[in-house]
Protein backbone atom coordinates (compact mmCIF):
# COMPACT_ATOMS: atom_id res chain seq x y z
CA UNK A 1 0.00 0.00 0.00
CA UNK A 2 1.34 3.32 -0.78
CA UNK A 3 0.77 5.84 1.90
CA UNK A 4 0.66 9.42 2.20
CA UNK A 5 -0.51 12.74 3.15
CA UNK A 6 -2.83 14.17 0.39
CA UNK A 7 -4.06 11.78 -1.92
CA UNK A 8 -5.20 13.34 -5.00
CA UNK A 9 -7.89 12.05 -7.35
CA UNK A 10 -6.98 13.45 -10.96
CA UNK A 11 -4.21 14.16 -12.69
CA UNK A 12 -5.21 17.65 -14.47
CA UNK A 13 -3.76 21.22 -14.46
CA UNK A 14 -5.05 21.79 -11.08
CA UNK A 15 -4.83 17.87 -9.29
CA UNK A 16 -0.89 19.17 -10.66
CA UNK A 17 -0.75 22.35 -8.97
CA UNK A 18 -2.25 21.60 -5.89
CA UNK A 19 1.01 19.19 -5.56
CA UNK A 20 2.67 22.67 -5.71
CA UNK A 21 0.36 24.43 -2.77
CA UNK A 22 0.79 21.29 -0.68
CA UNK A 23 4.32 20.88 -1.25
CA UNK A 24 4.80 24.89 0.25
CA UNK A 25 2.94 22.97 3.62
CA UNK A 26 5.50 20.08 3.79
CA UNK A 27 2.40 17.85 2.57
CA UNK A 28 2.64 15.21 0.10
CA UNK A 29 0.47 14.10 -2.57
CA UNK A 30 0.04 11.66 -4.49
CA UNK A 31 -2.27 11.64 -7.88
CA UNK A 32 -4.24 8.76 -9.69
CA UNK A 33 -5.53 9.27 -13.39
CA UNK A 34 -7.90 7.11 -15.86
CA UNK A 35 -5.88 8.64 -18.43
CA UNK A 36 -2.29 6.78 -19.28
CA UNK A 37 -0.49 10.54 -19.27
CA UNK A 38 -0.88 13.38 -16.79
CA UNK A 39 -2.65 16.73 -17.89
CA UNK A 40 -6.50 16.05 -17.79
CA UNK A 41 -8.56 17.85 -20.36
CA UNK A 42 -5.44 19.64 -21.73
CA UNK A 43 -3.39 16.56 -22.98
CA UNK A 44 -6.50 14.72 -24.12
CA UNK A 45 -8.57 16.88 -25.46
CA UNK A 46 -6.52 20.29 -27.18
CA UNK A 47 -2.68 19.82 -26.47
CA UNK A 48 -1.97 21.92 -29.10
CA UNK A 49 -4.03 24.65 -28.84
CA UNK A 50 -2.96 28.08 -27.32
CA UNK A 51 -4.66 29.36 -23.96
CA UNK A 52 -4.84 32.90 -23.47
CA UNK A 53 -5.85 33.11 -19.82
CA UNK A 54 -3.01 31.45 -18.02
CA UNK A 55 -1.24 34.88 -15.78
CA UNK A 56 2.04 35.55 -16.98
CA UNK A 57 1.30 33.48 -20.41
CA UNK A 58 0.13 36.00 -23.37
CA UNK A 59 -0.24 32.63 -25.17
CA UNK A 60 0.89 28.86 -23.96
CA UNK A 61 -0.03 25.51 -25.88
CA UNK A 62 -2.23 23.34 -23.35
CA UNK A 63 0.59 20.36 -22.96
CA UNK A 64 3.22 23.09 -22.38
CA UNK A 65 1.47 24.47 -19.67
CA UNK A 66 1.57 20.54 -18.18
CA UNK A 67 5.05 20.12 -19.01
CA UNK A 68 5.82 23.58 -16.32
CA UNK A 69 3.29 22.18 -14.41
CA UNK A 70 5.36 19.41 -14.09
CA UNK A 71 8.65 21.21 -13.66
CA UNK A 72 7.42 23.14 -11.33
CA UNK A 73 6.08 20.20 -8.79
CA UNK A 74 8.91 17.85 -9.42
CA UNK A 75 10.62 19.36 -6.31
CA UNK A 76 7.86 17.67 -4.08
CA UNK A 77 8.27 14.41 -5.67
CA UNK A 78 4.35 13.86 -6.04
CA UNK A 79 3.89 9.84 -6.92
CA UNK A 80 1.75 9.04 -10.01
CA UNK A 81 -0.96 6.12 -10.51
CA UNK A 82 -1.78 6.44 -13.77
CA UNK A 83 -3.80 4.35 -16.20
CA UNK A 84 -6.16 3.22 -13.00
CA UNK A 85 -9.65 4.40 -11.99
CA UNK A 86 -10.18 5.15 -8.46
CA UNK A 87 -13.25 2.99 -7.75
CA UNK A 88 -13.61 3.56 -3.95
CA UNK A 89 -13.03 5.73 -0.69
CA UNK A 90 -13.10 3.96 2.68
CA UNK A 91 -12.96 5.68 5.69
CA UNK A 92 -10.67 4.46 8.38
CA UNK A 93 -11.31 4.69 12.12
CA UNK A 94 -8.22 7.42 13.09
CA UNK A 95 -10.17 9.62 9.62
CA UNK A 96 -7.41 8.70 7.36
CA UNK A 97 -8.67 7.71 3.82
CA UNK A 98 -8.02 4.27 1.96
CA UNK A 99 -8.29 5.08 -1.63
CA UNK A 100 -8.90 2.30 -3.87
CA UNK A 101 -8.22 1.50 -7.81
CA UNK A 102 -10.10 -0.92 -10.47
CA UNK A 103 -6.36 -2.39 -10.73
CA UNK A 104 -6.51 -3.21 -6.99
CA UNK A 105 -3.81 -0.51 -5.98
CA UNK A 106 -4.00 1.31 -2.68
CA UNK A 107 -3.33 4.44 -1.33
CA UNK A 108 -3.91 5.67 2.57
CA UNK A 109 -3.80 8.93 3.19
CA UNK A 110 -4.89 11.75 5.62
CA UNK A 111 -7.08 13.90 3.24
CA UNK A 112 -8.70 12.99 -0.42
CA UNK A 113 -8.55 16.09 -2.78
CA UNK A 114 -11.09 15.11 -5.89
CA UNK A 115 -9.60 17.00 -8.76
CA UNK A 116 -11.45 14.91 -11.83
CA UNK A 117 -12.45 18.03 -13.97
CA UNK A 118 -15.81 16.45 -16.46
CA UNK A 119 -14.83 13.18 -14.90
CA UNK A 120 -13.12 10.08 -15.54
CA UNK A 121 -12.37 10.05 -19.71
CA UNK A 122 -13.89 6.94 -20.30
CA UNK A 123 -13.94 5.05 -24.24
CA UNK A 124 -16.80 5.33 -25.94
CA UNK A 125 -18.80 2.13 -27.29
CA UNK A 126 -20.43 1.31 -29.70
CA UNK A 127 -24.33 -0.17 -28.86
CA UNK A 128 -23.71 -3.66 -30.32
CA UNK A 129 -24.95 -6.82 -29.01
CA UNK A 130 -23.00 -8.71 -26.72
CA UNK A 131 -20.14 -6.35 -26.46
CA UNK A 132 -20.64 -6.00 -22.66
CA UNK A 133 -20.34 -9.74 -22.03
CA UNK A 134 -16.84 -9.93 -23.51
CA UNK A 135 -15.06 -6.76 -21.97
CA UNK A 136 -12.13 -8.63 -20.71
CA UNK A 137 -12.66 -11.72 -22.58
CA UNK A 138 -11.45 -10.24 -25.58
CA UNK A 139 -13.25 -6.87 -26.23
CA UNK A 140 -10.32 -4.41 -24.77
CA UNK A 141 -10.81 -0.36 -25.19
CA UNK A 142 -7.52 0.29 -24.97
CA UNK A 143 -4.05 -1.03 -25.89
CA UNK A 144 -2.24 -0.97 -22.77
CA UNK A 145 0.37 -3.58 -23.29
CA UNK A 146 0.65 -4.62 -26.78
CA UNK A 147 2.50 -7.77 -26.14
CA UNK A 148 -0.84 -9.48 -25.16
CA UNK A 149 -1.89 -9.32 -28.85
CA UNK A 150 1.32 -11.23 -29.98
CA UNK A 151 0.31 -14.23 -32.45
CA UNK A 152 -3.35 -13.20 -32.02
CA UNK A 153 -6.07 -12.32 -34.16
CA UNK A 154 -7.09 -8.98 -33.56
CA UNK A 155 -10.05 -6.75 -34.77
CA UNK A 156 -9.99 -2.92 -34.39
CA UNK A 157 -12.93 -0.85 -35.70
CA UNK A 158 -12.85 3.22 -35.58
CA UNK A 159 -11.73 5.73 -38.19
CA UNK A 160 -9.43 7.90 -36.05
CA UNK A 161 -5.97 8.93 -35.32
CA UNK A 162 -5.94 6.21 -32.98
CA UNK A 163 -7.49 3.03 -34.47
CA UNK A 164 -4.53 4.15 -37.23
CA UNK A 165 -1.91 4.20 -35.17
CA UNK A 166 -2.76 0.28 -33.71
CA UNK A 167 -3.56 -0.69 -36.26
CA UNK A 168 -0.16 -0.12 -38.19
CA UNK A 169 1.99 -0.88 -34.68
CA UNK A 170 -0.13 -4.12 -34.27
CA UNK A 171 0.33 -5.69 -37.85
CA UNK A 172 4.12 -6.03 -36.73
CA UNK A 173 2.48 -8.29 -33.36
CA UNK A 174 -0.41 -9.65 -33.84
CA UNK A 175 -1.18 -13.04 -36.26
CA UNK A 176 -3.69 -10.98 -38.07
CA UNK A 177 -4.89 -7.36 -37.89
CA UNK A 178 -7.86 -6.59 -39.50
CA UNK A 179 -9.34 -2.94 -39.07
CA UNK A 180 -12.93 -1.84 -39.95
CA UNK A 181 -14.17 1.55 -40.82
CA UNK A 182 -17.55 3.16 -41.19
CA UNK A 183 -16.26 5.64 -44.13
CA UNK A 184 -14.86 5.11 -47.22
CA UNK A 185 -11.48 7.34 -46.07
CA UNK A 186 -9.64 8.16 -43.28
CA UNK A 187 -9.12 11.62 -42.21
CA UNK A 188 -6.72 11.04 -39.42
CA UNK A 189 -3.12 12.08 -40.20
CA UNK A 190 -2.64 11.62 -43.74
CA UNK A 191 0.56 9.52 -43.39
CA UNK A 192 -0.72 6.61 -41.39
CA UNK A 193 -4.02 6.79 -43.16
CA UNK A 194 -1.25 6.00 -46.49
CA UNK A 195 0.53 3.46 -43.94
CA UNK A 196 -2.58 1.70 -43.68
CA UNK A 197 -3.63 1.53 -47.69
CA UNK A 198 -0.37 0.61 -48.27
CA UNK A 199 -0.05 -2.79 -45.51
CA UNK A 200 -3.58 -3.75 -46.94
CA UNK A 201 -2.68 -3.52 -50.57
CA UNK A 202 0.51 -5.28 -49.70
CA UNK A 203 -1.79 -8.08 -48.11
CA UNK A 204 -0.55 -7.65 -44.24
CA UNK A 205 -3.76 -6.73 -42.77
CA UNK A 206 -7.50 -6.71 -43.82
CA UNK A 207 -8.76 -3.51 -44.64
CA UNK A 208 -13.42 -3.54 -44.74
CA UNK A 209 -14.70 -0.30 -44.99
CA UNK A 210 -17.72 1.30 -45.27
CA UNK A 211 -18.94 -1.25 -42.62
CA UNK A 212 -20.29 -1.35 -38.98
CA UNK A 213 -19.79 -3.42 -36.03
CA UNK A 214 -23.18 -5.96 -35.61
CA UNK A 215 -22.77 -7.67 -33.25
CA UNK A 216 -20.04 -10.26 -31.31
CA UNK A 217 -20.57 -13.93 -29.90
CA UNK A 218 -18.39 -16.38 -28.08
CA UNK A 219 -18.54 -18.98 -25.29
CA UNK A 220 -17.09 -17.48 -22.26
CA UNK A 221 -13.87 -15.76 -24.38
CA UNK A 222 -15.07 -13.87 -27.62
CA UNK A 223 -15.12 -16.29 -31.04
CA UNK A 224 -16.61 -14.15 -33.44
CA UNK A 225 -17.26 -10.55 -34.57
CA UNK A 226 -19.95 -9.63 -37.21
CA UNK A 227 -20.42 -6.47 -39.36
CA UNK A 228 -22.56 -5.53 -42.50
CA UNK A 229 -21.77 -3.43 -45.29
CA UNK A 230 -23.45 -1.16 -48.13
CA UNK A 231 -25.08 -3.92 -49.14
CA UNK A 232 -26.66 -4.93 -45.72
CA UNK A 233 -25.79 -8.57 -45.83
CA UNK A 234 -23.91 -9.37 -42.45
CA UNK A 235 -20.81 -11.40 -42.45
CA UNK A 236 -18.80 -12.58 -39.53
CA UNK A 237 -15.14 -13.27 -38.86
CA UNK A 238 -13.28 -15.30 -36.23
CA UNK A 239 -11.18 -13.43 -33.95
CA UNK A 240 -9.10 -13.54 -30.63
CA UNK A 241 -9.77 -9.66 -29.62
CA UNK A 242 -12.34 -6.94 -30.73
CA UNK A 243 -10.41 -3.24 -30.13
CA UNK A 244 -12.83 -0.64 -30.45
CA UNK A 245 -11.26 3.04 -30.82
CA UNK A 246 -13.75 5.61 -30.79
CA UNK A 247 -12.63 8.43 -28.93
CA UNK A 248 -12.90 8.84 -24.89
CA UNK A 249 -15.64 11.16 -23.56
CA UNK A 250 -16.60 12.10 -19.78
CA UNK A 251 -18.26 10.56 -17.30
CA UNK A 252 -18.52 11.39 -13.72
CA UNK A 253 -17.94 7.42 -12.90
CA UNK A 254 -17.63 6.16 -9.29
CA UNK A 255 -17.27 9.59 -7.53
CA UNK A 256 -21.16 9.68 -7.57
CA UNK A 257 -21.46 6.67 -5.22
CA UNK A 258 -19.02 8.68 -2.22
CA UNK A 259 -22.24 10.26 -0.30
CA UNK A 260 -21.26 13.70 -1.74
CA UNK A 261 -23.49 16.08 -2.29
CA UNK A 262 -24.04 16.45 -6.15
CA UNK A 263 -25.66 19.08 -8.38
CA UNK A 264 -25.82 18.53 -12.05
CA UNK A 265 -22.11 16.42 -12.14
CA UNK A 266 -20.26 18.86 -9.76
CA UNK A 267 -19.57 18.27 -6.19
CA UNK A 268 -20.96 20.91 -3.88
CA UNK A 269 -18.14 22.64 -2.03
CA UNK A 270 -17.87 24.95 0.48
CA UNK A 271 -15.65 28.53 -0.93
CA UNK A 272 -14.07 29.17 2.27
CA UNK A 273 -11.56 26.30 2.23
CA UNK A 274 -13.31 23.72 -0.97
CA UNK A 275 -14.40 21.37 0.93
CA UNK A 276 -17.10 18.81 0.55
CA UNK A 277 -19.98 17.69 2.95
CA UNK A 278 -17.66 14.83 4.13
CA UNK A 279 -14.81 15.66 6.65
CA UNK A 280 -11.60 15.71 5.04
CA UNK A 281 -12.54 14.99 1.01
CA UNK A 282 -12.46 18.75 -0.65
CA UNK A 283 -13.29 18.99 -4.77
CA UNK A 284 -10.94 21.71 -6.89
CA UNK A 285 -11.21 22.79 -10.31
CA UNK A 286 -13.86 21.16 -12.72
CA UNK A 287 -15.39 19.17 -10.75
CA UNK A 288 -16.47 21.49 -8.12
CA UNK A 289 -19.90 23.79 -7.90
CA UNK A 290 -20.66 26.66 -5.77
CA UNK A 291 -22.74 30.03 -6.32
CA UNK A 292 -20.74 31.68 -9.14
CA UNK A 293 -18.54 29.44 -10.44
CA UNK A 294 -16.44 29.22 -13.69
CA UNK A 295 -14.62 26.04 -15.29
CA UNK A 296 -11.14 27.90 -15.88
CA UNK A 297 -8.00 26.41 -14.80
CA UNK A 298 -6.90 29.68 -12.58
CA UNK A 299 -10.14 29.39 -10.81
CA UNK A 300 -9.36 26.16 -10.05
CA UNK A 301 -5.56 27.20 -9.32
CA UNK A 302 -6.81 29.77 -6.89
CA UNK A 303 -9.11 27.03 -5.32
CA UNK A 304 -6.08 24.96 -4.60
CA UNK A 305 -3.92 27.40 -2.72
CA UNK A 306 -7.27 28.07 -0.35
CA UNK A 307 -7.79 23.95 0.06
CA UNK A 308 -4.47 23.30 1.07
CA UNK A 309 -4.41 25.67 4.05
CA UNK A 310 -7.20 24.00 5.77
CA UNK A 311 -6.18 20.54 4.83
CA UNK A 312 -3.42 21.28 6.60
CA UNK A 313 -4.97 20.66 9.80
CA UNK A 314 -5.17 17.02 9.17
CA UNK A 315 -2.21 16.01 7.97
CA UNK A 316 -0.26 18.00 10.79
CA UNK A 317 -2.67 18.38 13.73
CA UNK A 318 -0.25 20.01 16.37
CA UNK A 319 1.36 22.38 14.47
CA UNK A 320 0.49 25.97 13.60
CA UNK A 321 0.09 26.81 9.86
CA UNK A 322 1.63 30.28 9.21
CA UNK A 323 1.27 31.74 6.01
CA UNK A 324 4.70 32.35 4.05
CA UNK A 325 5.16 33.87 0.53
CA UNK A 326 7.44 32.01 -2.15
CA UNK A 327 10.10 34.93 -2.46
CA UNK A 328 10.83 34.61 1.51
CA UNK A 329 10.96 31.09 2.17
CA UNK A 330 11.90 29.95 -1.37
CA UNK A 331 10.51 26.42 -2.47
CA UNK A 332 12.19 23.85 -0.19
CA UNK A 333 12.13 20.75 -1.99
CA UNK A 334 11.96 17.44 -0.29
CA UNK B 1 -37.02 34.11 -36.74
CA UNK B 2 -35.94 30.93 -37.82
CA UNK B 3 -37.64 27.86 -36.70
CA UNK B 4 -36.36 24.42 -36.80
CA UNK B 5 -37.44 21.03 -35.05
CA UNK B 6 -35.41 19.27 -32.06
CA UNK B 7 -36.04 15.90 -31.35
CA UNK B 8 -34.69 14.42 -28.05
CA UNK B 9 -32.92 11.43 -27.50
CA UNK B 10 -36.29 10.10 -26.29
CA UNK B 11 -38.15 10.96 -29.72
CA UNK B 12 -39.27 13.91 -29.26
CA UNK B 13 -40.09 16.68 -30.95
CA UNK B 14 -39.86 20.21 -30.48
CA UNK B 15 -39.70 23.47 -32.56
CA UNK B 16 -36.92 26.41 -31.62
CA UNK B 17 -37.02 29.67 -32.78
CA UNK B 18 -33.98 31.83 -33.78
CA UNK B 19 -33.84 35.30 -33.73
CA UNK B 20 -32.38 35.78 -37.13
CA UNK B 21 -29.42 38.53 -35.96
CA UNK B 22 -27.60 36.27 -33.31
CA UNK B 23 -25.13 34.66 -34.63
CA UNK B 24 -24.16 31.16 -33.17
CA UNK B 25 -23.95 27.91 -33.58
CA UNK B 26 -26.77 24.93 -33.51
CA UNK B 27 -24.95 23.47 -30.19
CA UNK B 28 -25.21 26.49 -28.30
CA UNK B 29 -28.81 27.38 -29.29
CA UNK B 30 -29.30 23.91 -28.21
CA UNK B 31 -27.86 24.89 -24.86
CA UNK B 32 -29.41 27.67 -24.59
CA UNK B 33 -32.43 25.85 -25.01
CA UNK B 34 -32.09 23.88 -21.56
CA UNK B 35 -31.09 20.58 -23.96
CA UNK B 36 -28.39 18.20 -22.07
CA UNK B 37 -25.57 17.98 -24.14
CA UNK B 38 -21.45 18.05 -23.36
CA UNK B 39 -20.44 20.62 -25.45
CA UNK B 40 -17.04 19.47 -23.32
CA UNK B 41 -14.99 21.57 -25.86
CA UNK B 42 -16.98 24.51 -26.25
CA UNK B 43 -17.58 24.56 -29.94
CA UNK B 44 -13.75 23.70 -31.38
CA UNK B 45 -14.95 20.16 -33.02
CA UNK B 46 -12.56 18.50 -30.60
CA UNK B 47 -14.70 16.52 -28.20
CA UNK B 48 -17.39 15.09 -31.01
CA UNK B 49 -20.37 15.02 -27.96
CA UNK B 50 -22.40 17.58 -29.79
CA UNK B 51 -23.73 15.07 -32.58
CA UNK B 52 -26.81 15.61 -34.08
CA UNK B 53 -28.40 13.23 -36.77
CA UNK B 54 -29.99 15.83 -39.57
CA UNK B 55 -33.27 14.45 -40.13
CA UNK B 56 -34.57 16.75 -42.74
CA UNK B 57 -32.18 19.63 -44.63
CA UNK B 58 -29.23 17.69 -44.83
CA UNK B 59 -28.07 18.49 -48.04
CA UNK B 60 -28.82 22.63 -47.52
CA UNK B 61 -26.58 22.49 -44.87
CA UNK B 62 -22.66 23.71 -45.84
CA UNK B 63 -19.93 20.95 -46.29
CA UNK B 64 -18.64 19.67 -43.45
CA UNK B 65 -14.92 20.42 -43.08
CA UNK B 66 -11.82 18.04 -42.30
CA UNK B 67 -11.86 18.80 -38.53
CA UNK B 68 -15.70 17.96 -38.50
CA UNK B 69 -15.29 15.08 -40.43
CA UNK B 70 -12.28 13.85 -38.72
CA UNK B 71 -14.03 13.75 -35.39
CA UNK B 72 -17.05 12.50 -36.16
CA UNK B 73 -15.00 9.29 -37.50
CA UNK B 74 -14.18 8.54 -33.65
CA UNK B 75 -17.72 8.22 -33.33
CA UNK B 76 -19.16 4.40 -33.03
CA UNK B 77 -22.55 5.50 -33.71
CA UNK B 78 -22.32 8.35 -36.78
CA UNK B 79 -23.98 8.04 -40.10
CA UNK B 80 -24.23 9.54 -43.12
CA UNK B 81 -26.51 12.23 -41.81
CA UNK B 82 -24.37 12.84 -38.51
CA UNK B 83 -22.77 16.22 -37.76
CA UNK B 84 -21.02 18.75 -35.15
CA UNK B 85 -23.66 20.48 -33.53
CA UNK B 86 -21.31 23.25 -32.86
CA UNK B 87 -20.12 23.65 -36.68
CA UNK B 88 -23.22 24.22 -38.05
CA UNK B 89 -23.85 28.31 -37.95
CA UNK B 90 -27.27 29.23 -37.23
CA UNK B 91 -28.81 31.29 -40.59
CA UNK B 92 -31.91 31.51 -42.51
CA UNK B 93 -31.99 28.42 -44.95
CA UNK B 94 -32.26 25.79 -41.67
CA UNK B 95 -35.90 27.22 -41.87
CA UNK B 96 -38.00 23.83 -41.12
CA UNK B 97 -34.78 21.78 -40.83
CA UNK B 98 -34.83 19.00 -38.10
CA UNK B 99 -32.27 17.80 -36.19
CA UNK B 100 -32.08 14.55 -33.57
CA UNK B 101 -29.49 15.06 -30.69
CA UNK B 102 -27.09 12.18 -30.14
CA UNK B 103 -23.86 13.36 -28.37
CA UNK B 104 -23.14 12.35 -24.93
CA UNK B 105 -25.05 13.52 -22.05
CA UNK B 106 -24.05 16.33 -19.11
C1 LIG C 1 -11.21 22.66 -25.91
C2 LIG C 1 -11.12 23.30 -24.55
C3 LIG C 1 -10.58 24.56 -24.43
C4 LIG C 1 -10.43 25.16 -23.17
N1 LIG C 1 -9.86 26.40 -23.09
C5 LIG C 1 -9.63 26.95 -21.85
C6 LIG C 1 -8.99 28.22 -21.72
O1 LIG C 1 -8.63 28.88 -22.72
N2 LIG C 1 -8.76 28.72 -20.45
C7 LIG C 1 -9.14 28.03 -19.33
O2 LIG C 1 -8.88 28.51 -18.22
N3 LIG C 1 -9.78 26.82 -19.43
C8 LIG C 1 -10.04 26.28 -20.66
N4 LIG C 1 -10.69 25.07 -20.75
C9 LIG C 1 -11.15 24.42 -19.50
C10 LIG C 1 -9.99 23.72 -18.81
O3 LIG C 1 -9.44 22.75 -19.67
C11 LIG C 1 -10.50 23.08 -17.53
O4 LIG C 1 -10.97 24.10 -16.67
C12 LIG C 1 -9.38 22.31 -16.82
O5 LIG C 1 -8.95 21.23 -17.60
C13 LIG C 1 -9.86 21.81 -15.47
O6 LIG C 1 -8.80 21.11 -14.87
P1 LIG C 1 -9.05 19.99 -13.79
O7 LIG C 1 -7.68 19.60 -13.34
O8 LIG C 1 -10.05 20.46 -12.81
O9 LIG C 1 -9.77 18.80 -14.58
P2 LIG C 1 -9.38 17.95 -15.89
O10 LIG C 1 -8.43 18.65 -16.75
O11 LIG C 1 -10.69 17.54 -16.48
O12 LIG C 1 -8.67 16.65 -15.29
C14 LIG C 1 -9.38 15.77 -14.47
C15 LIG C 1 -8.76 14.41 -14.50
O13 LIG C 1 -9.36 13.59 -13.50
C16 LIG C 1 -9.43 12.28 -13.97
N5 LIG C 1 -10.44 11.55 -13.19
C17 LIG C 1 -11.74 11.88 -12.99
N6 LIG C 1 -12.35 10.97 -12.21
C18 LIG C 1 -11.41 10.03 -11.90
C19 LIG C 1 -11.43 8.82 -11.14
N7 LIG C 1 -12.53 8.39 -10.51
N8 LIG C 1 -10.28 8.10 -11.09
C20 LIG C 1 -9.15 8.51 -11.73
N9 LIG C 1 -9.08 9.64 -12.46
C21 LIG C 1 -10.20 10.39 -12.54
C22 LIG C 1 -9.77 12.44 -15.44
O14 LIG C 1 -9.39 11.30 -16.17
C23 LIG C 1 -8.96 13.69 -15.82
O15 LIG C 1 -7.73 13.38 -16.38
C24 LIG C 1 -10.86 24.47 -22.00
C25 LIG C 1 -11.41 23.19 -22.12
C26 LIG C 1 -11.54 22.59 -23.37
C27 LIG C 1 -12.09 21.21 -23.47
S1 LIG D 1 -18.77 21.02 -28.81
FE1 LIG D 1 -17.02 19.76 -28.97
S2 LIG D 1 -17.13 19.05 -30.97
FE2 LIG D 1 -18.83 20.35 -30.84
Amino acid sequence: MISTDICIIGAGPVGLFAVFEAGLLKMRCHLIDTLPQVGGQLSEIYPHKPIYDIPGYPEIKAQDLIDRLMEQIAPFEPGFTLGERVESLEKQDDGSFIVGTNDGSKVHCQVVVIAGGLGCFEPRKPEIDGLLNFEGKGVEYMVKNPENFRDKRVILAGGGDSALDWTIFLSDIAERVTLIHRGDTFRGAPDSAEKVHELANKGKIDLILQSNLLSVSGNGKLKEVSFTGRDQIKKSIETDYLIPLFGLSPKLGPIAGWGLNIDKSAIQVDTFDYSTNVERIYAIGDINTYPGKLKLILCGFHEAALMVQSAFKYVYPDQKLSFKYTTVYGVNAF
Amino acid sequence: MINIIIEDRNGEQKPVEIPEEISLSLMEVLKASDYNILATCGGMALCATCHVQVLKGLNDLPEPGNEEMDMLDTLPDAGFDSRLACQIRMNENMEGMIFKIRGDEQ
